[in-house]
């Protein structure tokens, strides 16, 4: 099974490790994969502020990227869900690139949809010994459709001592530019997510859009609060780790 | 008197639309500093976010509820023309008379016109957010005429010389000291801040009052087309008094709370309810049809209906906002918005806050003023989701944005940044060109993988959250080494 990946800019400049840690557990998982050079961003700061033909510039990047593609698998549920629901209206005026909006639209995921739904799988083997809690990010929940796929992903890691985040479908205050243009409030809701993060006492927060995670991160470390947050890839990643999965492989296949 | 103090102020003398700040962003800033406000928010919305979704999971099938509730009002406001029509008719012959009114000016001199002729001087009003949009309270107090609500929580924001700040709680903002306080000011003696003292002091005052008003006017939450019934739900059993008491009732109401037959009303009797307060059912289910009749022991001689248009007319042929009709006003979205948690409703300084005001707002008449409302949103979608008829609010918003800055609402620095924005991400090479720079030029900000210094956008980022640095290389130049790793060793292809 061949699949690209679509990095968003996010990962592939902030956060490589989150880019790595999806592409080893795909790997692992029998996907061939490839990056296709074209795609840049969503276009999702333009479009969500209002600027449509900004957004569509941007757009246009992954709709060629993407033409040729079997899959497409991102980490994230928000830039995977703008394509879904806003692609094809952004486009409209364009047969070629409508076509190709309501295709990426039906052959995009975001990661953990990939793995439960379209690969079936739901036990990578890992092992992670903390008290991890997960705040499930609102545009992959409420626009994108993930349900319990990330959770069943979680169920199945070993040792893991997993508490419920209060308030959970609340969201962070990330938004895109609402975080900047709109910081007082972006702030205040951000500060009562990570008040609810460090109710729970855990060691790691995860999650699956490293927009919302950055945000909620950068508020607990703006706080000196200690806790790890990490995409959900890296998660599964470290604990496949240490679970030695990757070694056990090699060790078959020599 | 400024917008904050006057929050703060339990008994408030002056207007609070005076001297509101102009931008949501200036108006929420002064909410957030009012920690009293944000608990009491928090507090009301929980309870009733819980109570919703206990009463929800009781009924069961919520989904199909919803699915119905949204079909019902979809083929109202596709066909608003011929429900209106045959529930104007309806009106009529069971011996009520109809007004149309375009704007809110119209139907404040259809409302002064009525009373004239009844030469009225003292109204009862139960709960409509039509005589907010209208400014009834306002224009009769200009005409002399003495007007008093009678829903408890509008009857409080009335004596504090408010707006409500949430659609079905109106006094959200509000505690109790404030509360004795506005009450002993109003008269009330020796009051304490006891629940059933303070309600005694009110129903004392109010049964005064509808036993001496001439007219009472009250909202209505469903125009009935095939019979012309108006139904109103309520808690307090004021507007049963309102409605009965007074020789004259007068419904003000929005052009598109009619629904076509009883049948469809059972459904929104479902839906209603339960989503804005966490009941099963109102106390009162009031419906009316017609003034009293011949021989009938109770109900006003005389009912008016004055029907309100106010821009709704215009969303009718507009794709992106026709839905915005669909709306049964149960405030459901507001108390799962996380802006509207933060910040409570007066910050919106319009007659509808939260998501609903947020969309609602800018497209009514007069809406220019609320151009920054659909800004002030992270689009998250929870209002959508907790809607019983299925708005899609956060698209609505997207569109809002849309039209703003195809009508030039953007400040200058935006608008080139995004065009940079278009230019740096049309093209991939351009794109990891200006990433490997900024990577460089970045260097002098970061400290330990991060950045907090208050720059240019980034400042209000790292005014309360710390920004992290552009990694040290990019993921699509590790890609390169791991691909290459992947091929010599790597199960990539294994699975067909």
């Amino acid at each position: 099974m061949k699949a690209s990946l679509f990095l968003t800019c996010i990962v592939d400049n902030f956060f490589p490790d989150v880019g790595e840690a999806m592409a080893r557990i795909l790997d692992y998982c029998g996907v061939s994969l490839d990056i296709p050079e074209q795609q840049t961003c969503c276009g999702q700061p333009a479009f969500n502020s209002g600027f449509v033909s900004e957004a569509r510039e941007s757009a246009a990047t992954l709709l060629e990227a993407f033409a040729d593609s079997d899959y497409v698998v991102a980490p994230s549920g928000s830039c995977t869900g703008i394509t879904h629901h806003y692609y094809e209206e952004l486009f409209k005026d364009d047969v070629r690139y409508s076509r190709l909006a309501r295709e990426l639209g039906e052959k995009s995921y975001e990661l953990s949809q990939f793995l439960v739904n379209v690969l079936g799988v739901t036990d990578l083997g890992a092992v992670f010994p903390h008290r991890v809690t997960y705040h499930p990010t609102c545009h992959g929940t409420r626009i994108l459709g993930i349900k319990d796929e990330p959770l069943q992903l979680l169920r199945a890691v070993r040792d893991i001592d997993f508490v419920e985040l209060p308030y959970l479908q609340d969201c962070c205050g990330f938004g895109g530019t609402f975080a900047v243009k709109m910081s007082d409030i972006s702030i205040a809701m951000v500060t009562e997510k990570a008040e609810h993060v460090l109710e729970t006492q855990a060691e790691v927060l995860v999650g699956f859009d490293m927009g919302c995670m950055m945000n909620i991160g950068g508020r607990l470390q703006r706080m000196g609060k200690p806790v790890r947050v990490l995409h959900l890839a890296q998660l599964l990643y470290e604990g496949m780790m240490n679970a030695n999965v990757f070694a056990e492989k090699v060790s078959e296949t020599v | 008197m400024t917008w904050e103090t006057q929050v703060h102020s339990s008994r408030g003398t002056e207007g609070i639309r005076d001297g509101v700040p102009e931008h949501m962003l200036d108006r929420c800033k002064l909410a957030l500093q009012d920690d009293f406000l944000r608990k009491a928010v928090r507090f009301t919305a929980d309870k009733l976010r819980s109570k919703k979704d206990a009463v929800v999971d009781h009924l069961g099938h919520w989904e199909e509820w919803r699915e119905r509730g949204s079909a019902i009002r979809e083929e109202t406001i596709s066909h608003l023309d011929y429900y209106l029509q045959q529930f104007a008719e309806n009106v009529e012959k069971s011996g009520g008379r109809v007004y149309f009114a375009e704007d809110a000016g119209e139907a404040a001199q259809t409302l002064l016109d009525i009373l004239s002729a009844k030469q009225a001087k003292s109204v009862v009003k139960a709960k409509s957010m039509v005589s907010e949009e209208i400014q009834m309270n306002e224009v009769l107090e200009d005409a002399g005429i003495d007007v008093v609500e009678t829903d408890l929580g509008e009857f409080i924001v009335q004596l504090a010389k408010e707006k409500p700040s949430h659609i079905i709680i109106p006094a959200i903002h509000k505690n109790r000291n404030q509360i004795r306080d506005l009450f002993t000011a109003a008269g009330g003696k020796n009051l304490t801040t006891d629940t059933k003292v303070l309600t005694a002091f009110a129903r004392q005052y109010l049964r005064e009052k509808y036993l001496h008003a001439e007219v009472g006017v009250t909202g209505c939450n469903f125009g009935i087309a095939k019979s012309g019934t108006l139904a109103l739900f309520t808690n307090e059993g004021n507007a049963d008094m309102v409605m009965n008491l007074p020789k004259t009732h007068i419904v003000l109401m929005g052009m598109e709370r009619v629904v076509p037959t009883f049948a469809d009303f059972e459904v929104m009797a479902n839906l209603l309810p339960r989503s804005a307060t966490g009941q099963k059912l109102t106390t009162y289910v009031s419906m009316i049809t017609g003034p009293r009749a011949h021989g009938e022991m109770d109900g006003a001689k005389e009912l008016h209906v004055i029907i309100l248009d106010n821009g709704r007319c215009r969303q009718l042929g507009d794709e992106n906002y026709k839905d915005i009709l669909k709306c049964i006003r149960c405030g459901a979205c507001l108390n799962v918005c996380p802006v509207y948690r933060q910040v409570g409703g007066h910050a919106y300084a319009s007659v509808y806050p939260g998501p609903i005001g947020a969309v609602l707002s800018p497209l009514l008449n007069g809406g220019e003023k609320y151009t920054d409302l659909p800004f002030a949103s992270s689009l998250c979608g929870a209002c959508a989701e907790a809607c019983p008829v299925k708005i899609q609010h956060h698209d609505m918003l997207v569109h809002l944005r849309q039209q703003a800055v195809g009508n030039h609402y953007p400040v200058a620095g935006e608008r080139l940044m995004m065009k940079g924005f278009a230019r740096i991400f049309s093209s991939s090479q351009r794109y990891r060109l200006v990433m490997d720079t900024a990577r460089v030029c970045q260097k002098p900000l970061v400290r330990d993988g991060i950045i907090t210094a208050k720059l240019g956008p980034l400042a209000g980022w790292t005014k309360g959250r710390d920004f992290p640095a552009l990694a040290k290389e990019s993921f699509r130049r590790r890609w390169v080494k791991l691909q290459r790793e992947l091929a010599a060793s790597g199960k990539g292809g294994q699975r067909k």
